[in-house]
């Protein structure tokens, strides 16, 4: 049984796995059934000054047939009053007091609010602080949210101003709306935050009835844009999380999060730099129940490495994680079709021919049966035909042994004594 | 998916005829079927369970690949989980309530079970811990499903647990009943030994009340559960029924479970008397053995059978024939003493019966021979009733009376489960059902000898 507590900038909590602010952690009811259910910590649902909501809120985005691929909303913040949520959340730290219970705060621009909200909210018990600088819609238009989160002075200055007051962990919670989310994570490390969360929501319309021409969801037939999340976001999340975990400046935890549905992304995460992570879709999918599997499946998976603590296995991965220009030139591999597998779809011919480099051959062998080959002096090892394979174990890639020794582009340009890379004057 | 195909038969070589025929489904077609099961909540395919086990959970630990979790969840709830994967009557149980039954069709719940299963066995996992010894010891009477799934949660509780098996092998019908290309002995044997790895002690070849007496039991254990199953197939009653060539359907299958199988049969004609589960076992395994000709008589009509519908189409796909309403009254010999054909009366249906099922009466002058080099009994199974007398249990026929919630009997000391409870007409004598009456009896225990909970492991 491996030891699955965790410790966040001093945060600590029984599990890696918490609620991230949103609707499943809008009041003490739904925190304290899913700390009955097991959920290490939760983000409590963004408070500040109580807000109007909408109807509809939600729209999900299928794909083939899979429910929730994608998830899209336009709830804002809690629409229940301060002192309310207050109440709940002391009630409930009562009752679980070995969870980690986060208040998520949004509030205007200005070091009075934050100063304000701070102390109120340090008063009923909180373990740590999260700073709302991402929602993407309805706040950002009051200047909130994504709007100061997009801007990495107000980050900075903003999280000055918490952490004047604040006696908690401080998290700042970044936006993924921004061309390089660690621009806005190394202001908040430079305010003083005590860790960084990302993502928050993506920009996004889920779509467009094809019948009445009103989007996908709308509000009595006119939309604005909602915030993106759920599986379909993961590679885009794991990818912020990896960049701000491999950027020296940036050296304070982060909370991981976007399209975590399981203990395997919960794993990816971590890997790529997480210290635990937080989970919304899933739960919004499946129910509070969910974390049972994700406790049991990284238990198991932990077990079976020989890894006594979830602790060791934060940023594993992180020096896997580079640039393209550190990356061998030369190392090359190809695909190889086990036509004893293969049920002769085709699939990875057509999209090596009309899409790739045109290096499987469609054959016959002596028996008369129709077989797929690859060329491998032509095949330039780019993955696609084992991509769009069916079956597993019908192609293969393998390592080509071209005879040449390891080369990078970096290493190239300075052999042949050019720059080492692009140089573009980046203005910070 | 989840249905069992007849494949051909091979002369050459019987026994690959006694390999199992469903393959089971492939890692791709687990994870897309895992994916496809809604994750219900309040699912009611667990409230079809007997055993209870949390399935809408350990298929989605199938489709987050902890399939460690997901063959723990199954056989923490039925310890003998893998059997029932490839046993149970699944369209009458979990795959029936499945909610897709209303939309689009059935999760293949009883083939993902399998799926999890065999991952463990594949990969020997042990997924169970005895808990911390309390001192207590308990004797099980009987190591068939219900004896196993009593001593594997009495162990997780903390009890000294020993098992008296009157075979060479634990498994009871498991191992020797269930036909084994329906169900291969080795998944029986690796659920045996996830129990003896709980500390149980098995003493196989040991029968009580022959080497161990009851007061034996009674001075040296706390507690006994007495889970003794079934006996034997019952005698027809008719002219002829100790000519050579007449078989005992039960001993029937476990000859095929018990090293080679025997050609005796190849090319011959047989007629199964019966049509429960035992005697689509026995008819299927004689086509199996090489029989030119299998029959089944049965004094009653389709409907009132009581296989499965699976195991009905399973036996036609086999070549099986049905002859409803057919009673047998004689068999006949030849000058060896060898069976050579049954006489049958034609039967038509008159008023129900005690059990509801509709009695069967004679057509008169409708007398028929059938030719027959082999007869295979299997008309229901005796009772242990010497056995229950030495215990001094009360009994309705050789049905032990138990208290229906706790199993315990009228001994307070002796608690019953399995089929040596199961009275007629009282629902279907399934290895999930007596699955849940050992665990019932195993807690009943617990509750009485230590009466603060304990956690199990």
């Amino acid at each position: 049984m491996a030891d699955l507590r965790l410790n966040l900038a001093g945060i600590e909590s029984p599990n890696p796995f918490w609620l991230a602010s949103a609707p499943p952690t809008n009041s003490g009811y739904q925190v304290q059934r899913a700390f009955e259910a097991g959920w290490g910590g939760a983000v409590w649902k963004t408070l500040g000054d109580p807000i109007l909501n909408v109807t509809s809120r939600f729209a999900g985005v299928s794909y083939n047939g899979q429910n929730m691929a994608g998830f899209n909303n336009i709830e804002l913040i809690t629409d229940r009053p301060l002192e309310v949520n207050l109440k709940e959340i002391y009630e409930t730290k009562k009752r679980f007091p070995n969870h980690a219970i986060i208040a998520s705060l949004m509030v205007e621009p200005s070091q009075e609010k934050w100063h304000e909200i701070v102390k109120r909210v340090e008063e009923v018990g909180v373990d740590g602080l999260e700073l709302n600088f991402g929602c993407p819609h309805g706040m950002a238009e009051r200047g909130m949210g994504a709007a100061s989160g997009q801007v990495p002075e107000l980050v900075e200055k903003q999280t000055m101003w918490v952490k004047e007051a604040a006696e908690t962990p401080v998290i700042v919670k970044l936006t993924p709306n921004i061309t390089d989310i660690t621009f806005t994570a190394e202001a908040a490390v430079q305010g003083g935050a005590d860790a960084v969360s990302m993502i928050n929501t993506i920009n996004s319309l889920a779509g467009v009835d094809l019948d009445t021409w009103d989007t996908v969801p709308n509000v009595a037939g006119k939309g604005a844009h909602g915030g993106y999340c759920g599986p379909a976001v993961k590679p885009i999340a794991l990818n912020m999380v990896a960049e701000c975990a491999r950027h020296p400046k940036i050296n304070v935890p982060i909370s991981g999060m976007g399209g975590v549905s399981s203990w395997r992304e919960a794993v990816e995460f971590m890997l790529m730099g997480a210290t635990g992570v937080q989970v919304c879709t899933a739960a919004m999918h499946h129910g509070f129940s969910i974390v049972e599997d994700m406790k049991d499946g990284l238990n198991n998976y932990l077990d079976e490495k020989g890894i006594s603590s979830v602790m060791d296995i934060v940023g594993k991965s992180v020096e896997k994680y580079s640039d393209w220009g550190n990356l061998d030139l030369n190392h090359q591999i190809v695909a190889k079709i086990n036509n004893d597998v293969c049920i002769n779809c085709n699939k990875c011919h057509i999209a090596c021919e009309d899409t790739s480099h045109q290096c499987i051959d469609m054959l016959v062998d002596e028996n008369g049966n129709d077989i797929l080959r690859v060329r491998e002096e032509d095949c330039v090892g780019c993955n696609l035909c084992s991509i769009v394979c069916p079956v597993d174990g019908a192609i293969e890639m393998i390592d080509y042994d071209n005879g040449q020794p390891p080369m990078t582009w970096n290493e190239r340009q300075s052999a042949i004594g050019a720059a080492p890379s692009c140089d573009v004057k980046l203005v910070k | 998916m989840g249905q069992l195909k007849s494949k051909g038969i091979s002369l050459e070589n019987l026994s690959l005829n006694f390999e199992e025929v469903h393959q089971g489904l492939s890692g791709a077609e687990a994870v897309e079927e895992a994916n496809r099961c809604l994750y219900c909540y309040d699912a009611p395919c667990i409230k079809a369970c007997p055993t209870d086990i949390d399935i809408p959970k350990f298929i989605k630990k199938i489709a987050s690949g902890n399939l460690k979790g997901s063959a723990t969840t199954i056989m923490s709830s039925n310890p003998v989980g893998a059997t029932c994967a490839r046993v149970c009557p699944t369209e009458e149980l979990c795959e029936g309530a499945c909610v897709l039954n209303h939309s689009t069709k059935p999760i293949v719940i009883g083939d993902l079970q399998r799926f999890a299963t065999d991952w463990a066995i594949r990969n020997e996992q042990l997924l169970f811990k005895p808990g911390e010894r309390n001192g207590k010891k308990i004797a099980v009477v009987g190591g068939g499903p219900a004896g196993l799934s009593a001593a594997r949660e009495l162990a997780r509780f903390g009890y000294d647990v020993t098992i008296f098996e009157a075979e060479e092998k634990a498994g009871g019908l498991d191992t020797y009943g269930i036909v084994s290309f329906r169900l291969p002995q080795e998944i029986s044997y690796w659920e045996v030994e996830q129990v003896e790895k709980m500390d149980v002690e098995i003493r196989t070849n040991t029968k009580v009340g022959e080497d161990i007496s009851y007061e034996e039991l009674k001075n040296n254990y706390d507690s006994i559960v007495l889970a003794i199953g079934m006996g034997s197939v019952p005698v027809l009653g008719i002219e002829g029924e100790n000519l050579e060539g007449i078989h005992d359907a039960i001993e029937f299958v476990k000859s095929t479970k018990s090293g080679e199988i025997t050609q005796e049969l190849i090319g011959k004609k047989v007629v199964v008397v019966g049509a429960g589960n035992t005697a689509i076992d026995a008819a299927t395994c004689s086509v199996r053995k090489g029989a030119s000709n299998v029959k089944i008589v049965y004094r009653r009509t389709a409907n009132e059978m009581t296989a499965y519908d699976f195991e009905y189409d399973f036996a036609k796909q086999d070549g099986v024939e049905f002859n409803w309403l057919t009673q047998p009254i004689r068999i006949t010999g030849d000058d060896s003493g060898k069976v050579s054909e049954l006489t049958c009366v034609k039967m038509e249906l008159g008023e129900p019966g005690s059990d509801g099922r509709r009695r069967p009466v004679p057509v008169e002058g409708s007398d028929f021979t059938i030719e027959a080099d082999a007869i295979i009994k299997a008309i229901g199974q005796t009772r242990h009733l010497s056995l229950i007398e030495h215990f001094g249990l009360e009994h309705e026929g050789g049905v032990v009376k138990v208290n229906p919630e706790s199993r315990q009997t009228s001994n307070p000391d002796v608690y019953s489960c399995g089929d040596v409870i199961f009275g007629k007409g009282k629902g279907d004598a399934m290895v999930v059902t007596a699955a849940q009456q050992g665990k019932e009896a195993a807690l009943a225990i617990h509750k009485r000898l230590s009466p603060a909970p304990t956690a199990t492991a």
